[in-house]
This record gives structure tokens, C-alpha cells and sequence, in this order.
């Protein structure tokens, strides 16, 4: 199939629109996943350490979030984008930057989620002794998040491998936009649609690559982790 | 000038702890001042490990009170425990000294000589590296009293601190425990084994279910126990 052949050449020659693609994605998804995991862990830990009434159900429902679908995020941050809309001055709609909130919003739930179940789950095991040595609160919070930390950059980058792979959001708030808001998934399906299938076979391969890299990744983690701090 | 605050004598006045309808500890009236090693004994369920975590401040009775030095609600600041099964923090073994060190204050320089005379203390000399969770249970029962030691504390709590150690290791954790007695920390722990109580205590404390039965020096106690349930105790039977 000479369509495959092109998709490969399009991937070895680094093609400049291609590549212009690529690096939009991860920046996106990375700036997501940063924005995602400064609100998610702290919150993940605060969950994790605190009681309050309705605890429970807050849980129920940060679960139920991580399968938040992202075209109906995205519907929900154009909503609030739009020019109409409450946030409408800011002129971010159709920008990286409202690709980024959409994004942080749909992978804030999987991080907290994640963060909550690891800090809590040491947090039994640690308590009493923690108690003991008289750690205070935030002392508490910076030793549960480093003891955890190979399992939460586990969290990270499921958040991640989510927010590079997802393209109901995007295409929503970002637009699509040749050049300037144009991701891998949003390039697949307008590409596969306009039948230029070898850009959209070169960046599927390129998508599928960084996804099994960051799954080594985290794969790698968790080893190091294992193997340093058993 | 700061005053010499000292978190001994601890002093149990009437302390009850109920749990729903269960009555963990009764009444229990205690003064654990400087001295030879206090030694709590008793059967399973006799409240010997919440009486400890009790004397640390790590549960509030629910009746009467406890008084460290005279003063009540006093952070663990002075004190330290070695918890029956203790938890390892997910580090290596020197890093779970540290820790320890780092939250009693201690100066970072002094750290790794702090380090190396706590393991050797405990036998442990050459595992610094060793991730803490990958030890057997008797090395890390022997690494959570080197990271108790750490706190430079005033009184030691022990839970049963020999029960999962072979008869060598045992004899070294108790060559501690005198060493540490030697220094001038109070040692207050539970142990099931007689020998080990008859070996180490100064005084002896006989719970059964929640209550303090008898409490004595330990040289009366194993002479001439006064009540009928310390006897029957000592002579190896059941009390039910
Ligand atoms: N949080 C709790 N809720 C209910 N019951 C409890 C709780 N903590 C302790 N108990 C009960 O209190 C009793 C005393 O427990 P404790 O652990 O102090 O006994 P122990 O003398 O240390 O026993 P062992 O020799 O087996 O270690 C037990 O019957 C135990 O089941
Ligand atoms: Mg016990």
C-alpha cells in the first residue's frame, strides 16, 4: 500500500507539519497534566487525610469523574469560553490555552482520584507512627507524597496517556485550527474524513509510540520504585 | 531560661478507655517514674498495647487522665515506641534513622554518625542501604528501635520488642534494653515471655482485661505475688 510507505517516509523525514503537530499535542497534554496534578494531588491528599461529612460520597463521584466524557467537557469549557459566556472576555476560545484547561479539567479527576486512593492507603500504614514521631500536618502531607511517589507519577502519567489520546475536547474548544490548534487526534480524524490518509497514518503511529513510551515509563516507575524503596 | 521540662513520671489517674460497649481499659491508675524498666504483662486482649499507646498520647482515655511530668496533653516530643508491628517507611534503612533524626531535630552533619552507632547498636551495621520494607520482621523490629533511639527519647515504649526475634537476636535486643536503662531512658514495655520480664523489669505490671491485677518490683512480684491471679500467671496457667 503506497499510502503506508508515505505515512513511514512522512514519520523518518521528520515532516515539518507533522512535527509541528506533534509538539502542539505534548505541550497541550503536558501543560494539562502539570495544571491537572498541582490541583489533583493536593487535593487527592487532602481527601486522604481529612474527615468530613459527605467524604464518602465526594469519593463515589471523584471516581465516577475519571470517566468524564471529554466531548462533554468540552461542550461544558466552550460553554463557559464562548464569547457570550461567563469567562468570554478572556478571547481564549479556540486557543492551546483552552485546549489545556479542557484538558486539565478531564485529567484533575483520574490525578486526584489516583493521588487519594495511593496517600490514603500509606496513610493507614503510616499513621500511628507518624503520630509518634510528632509530624505535623504538612510534614505529614510532604513525607505521604514523596513515600508515594513512584505511584503517583504512576497517576500522572495515566493522566497523561488520557489527555494526549482524547480528541472530543479539543476539537470542541480548540477548533482544529491548520497551525495553531491542530493536535494528533484532531489531525486523524479530519484527515481520515478528507481521505489524506498518510498524514493521518504517520501521526497514528507517532500517537501509538508515545503511548507505549509512556508506558514504559511508568512501567519504569514502579520498578525503581520497588527496587529503591521497596 | 528554659525550664527542665521532663515528661516523667507518667501518671495514670483512673484512666478508662471504652470503645463502644467494650471496656479496653479499667481504671487503670499507673506511675511510671525514672528507674529499672517497667514490664507490662498479661494474655492476649489484656490491653497491654493500648495501655502504651495511651502512655505515648496516642489515644485519649475516655475517663480519667494521664499527666507527663505533671502536665497533661503533652505532644510525643520526648517520647518513643516501637509498635508491635512496625511500620517501614518506604526508604532504606539509614533513611528511616534519618527521618527520625531529622523530625527530633537533630543537626544533619551529625546524621551519619548518628546512623552508624544506632545500627550497630540494633546489629544492623552494613544494611544502610537496604530498602527498610525488604527486611525480615526481626531486622525490621530491630530497626524500629534504632529509629526510636533516634529521637533521643526520655521514655521508651517497647511492645513486645523480642516476640518475632530468634534467641540471639533476642539476647541482643535485650542487651540494649539494659544498655538504654543504664543511660537513664525509662523503658516501659509488654512482653509475653516471663524470662524475659524476670530478666529485665524493675517493676512488673499484671493486666487482665484492662485492669491493673498487681503491680510491684519485680523481685516481690515473682517472690510473692498477693493476689491468686498473679500465681496462677506466673505458675503458666490460663487466665480466663
Ligand atoms: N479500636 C478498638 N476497637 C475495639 N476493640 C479494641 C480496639 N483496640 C483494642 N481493642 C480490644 O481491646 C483489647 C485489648 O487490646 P490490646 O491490643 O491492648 O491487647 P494486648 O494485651 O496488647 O494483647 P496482645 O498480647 O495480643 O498483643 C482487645 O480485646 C482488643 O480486641
Ligand atoms: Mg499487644
Amino acid at each position: 500500500m503506497p499510502s503506508d510507505l508515505t505515512a513511514v517516509q512522512l514519520v523518518l523525514s521528520a515532516d515539518p507539519e507533522l512535527m509541528g503537530i506533534v509538539s502542539l499535542s505534548l505541550t497541550v497534554s503536558l501543560a494539562a497534566v502539570a495544571c491537572a496534578a498541582l490541583i489533583g494531588i493536593p487535593l487527592g491528599a487532602l481527601i486522604a487525610l481529612t474527615r468530613f461529612p459527605g467524604r464518602e460520597a465526594c469519593i463515589v463521584v471523584l471516581n465516577a469523574l475519571m470517566g468524564l466524557p471529554p466531548v462533554v467537557v468540552g461542550l461544558a469549557v466552550y460553554l463557559l469560553l464562548s464569547r457570550s459566556g461567563p469567562l468570554g472576555s478572556w478571547g481564549l476560545l479556540f486557543t492551546p490555552q483552552a485546549m489545556v484547561i479542557a484538558q486539565a479539567i478531564l485529567v484533575t479527576p483520574i490525578i486526584a482520584a489516583l493521588a487519594r486512593q495511593t496517600i490514603e492507603d500509606l496513610w493507614v500504614e503510616y499513621r500511628e507512627e507518624l503520630a509518634a514521631m510528632n509530624v505535623g500536618p504538612l510534614g505529614r502531607i510532604a513525607t505521604l507524597i514523596w513515600d508515594g511517589r513512584f505511584s503517583l507519577t504512576t497517576a500522572l502519567l495515566a493522566g497523561f496517556g488520557r489527555a494526549a489520546a482524547e480528541v472530543g475536547a479539543v476539537i470542541i474548544v480548540g477548533g482544529n485550527i491548520d497551525g495553531f490548534t491542530r493536535t494528533m487526534t484532531t489531525a486523524i480524524a479530519l484527515e481520515t474524513s478528507k481521505g489524506d490518509l498518510p498524514l493521518a497514518i504517520g501521526l497514528g503511529i507517532v500517537l501509538i509510540a508515545i503511548v507505549i513510551v509512556v508506558n514504559a515509563l511508568a512501567w519504569g516507575a514502579r520498578r525503581a520504585g520497588e527496587r529503591f524503596s521497596g | 531560661m528554659r525550664a527542665p521540662l521532663t515528661d516523667l513520671p507518667v501518671a495514670f489517674e483512673d484512666v478508662s478507655l471504652r470503645i463502644r460497649d467494650f471496656t479496653i481499659l479499667d481504671r487503670v491508675s499507673l506511675h511510671l517514674a525514672p528507674g529499672a524498666p517497667t514490664v507490662l504483662i498479661g494474655p492476649n486482649g489484656s490491653g497491654k498495647t493500648t495501655l502504651l499507646r495511651v502512655a505515648m498520647g496516642l489515644i485519649e482515655p475516655t475517663a480519667g487522665r494521664v499527666t507527663w511530668g505533671g502536665r497533661e496533653h503533652i505532644p510525643p516530643q520526648r517520647r518513643a515506641i516501637v509498635f508491635q508491628r512496625p511500620a517501614m517507611l518506604r526508604r532504606s534503612t539509614a533513611a528511616n534513622i534519618e527521618y527520625a533524626l531529622a523530625q527530633a531535630g537533630a543537626m544533619r552533619s551529625d546524621w551519619p554518625a548518628h546512623v552508624a552507632e544506632l545500627l550497630g547498636l540494633v546489629g544492623l551495621a552494613g544494611f544502610e542501604a537496604r530498602p527498610a520494607r525488604r527486611l525480615s520482621g526481626g531486622e525490621q523490629q530491630r530497626l524500629a528501635l534504632a529509629r526510636a533511639l533516634a529521637r533521643d527519647p526520655e521514655i521508651l515504649f517497647l511492645d513486645e520488642p523480642t516476640a518475632s526475634l530468634d534467641p540471639a537476636a533476642t539476647k541482643a535486643i535485650e542487651d540494649v534494653i539494659r544498655t538504654v536503662a543504664a543511660r537513664g531512658i525509662k523503658v516501659v514495655m509488654s512482653t509475653h515471655d516471663l524470662g524475659e520480664a524476670r530478666r529485665l523489669a524493675g517493676e512488673i505490671v499484671l493486666l487482665h482485661r484492662g485492669h491493673v491485677v498487681e503491680s510491684g518490683t519485680a523481685a516481690d512480684f515473682f517472690a510473692g505475688p498477693k493476689t491468686d491471679a498473679a500465681r496462677r500467671f506466673i505458675a503458666g496457667e490460663l487466665l480466663i
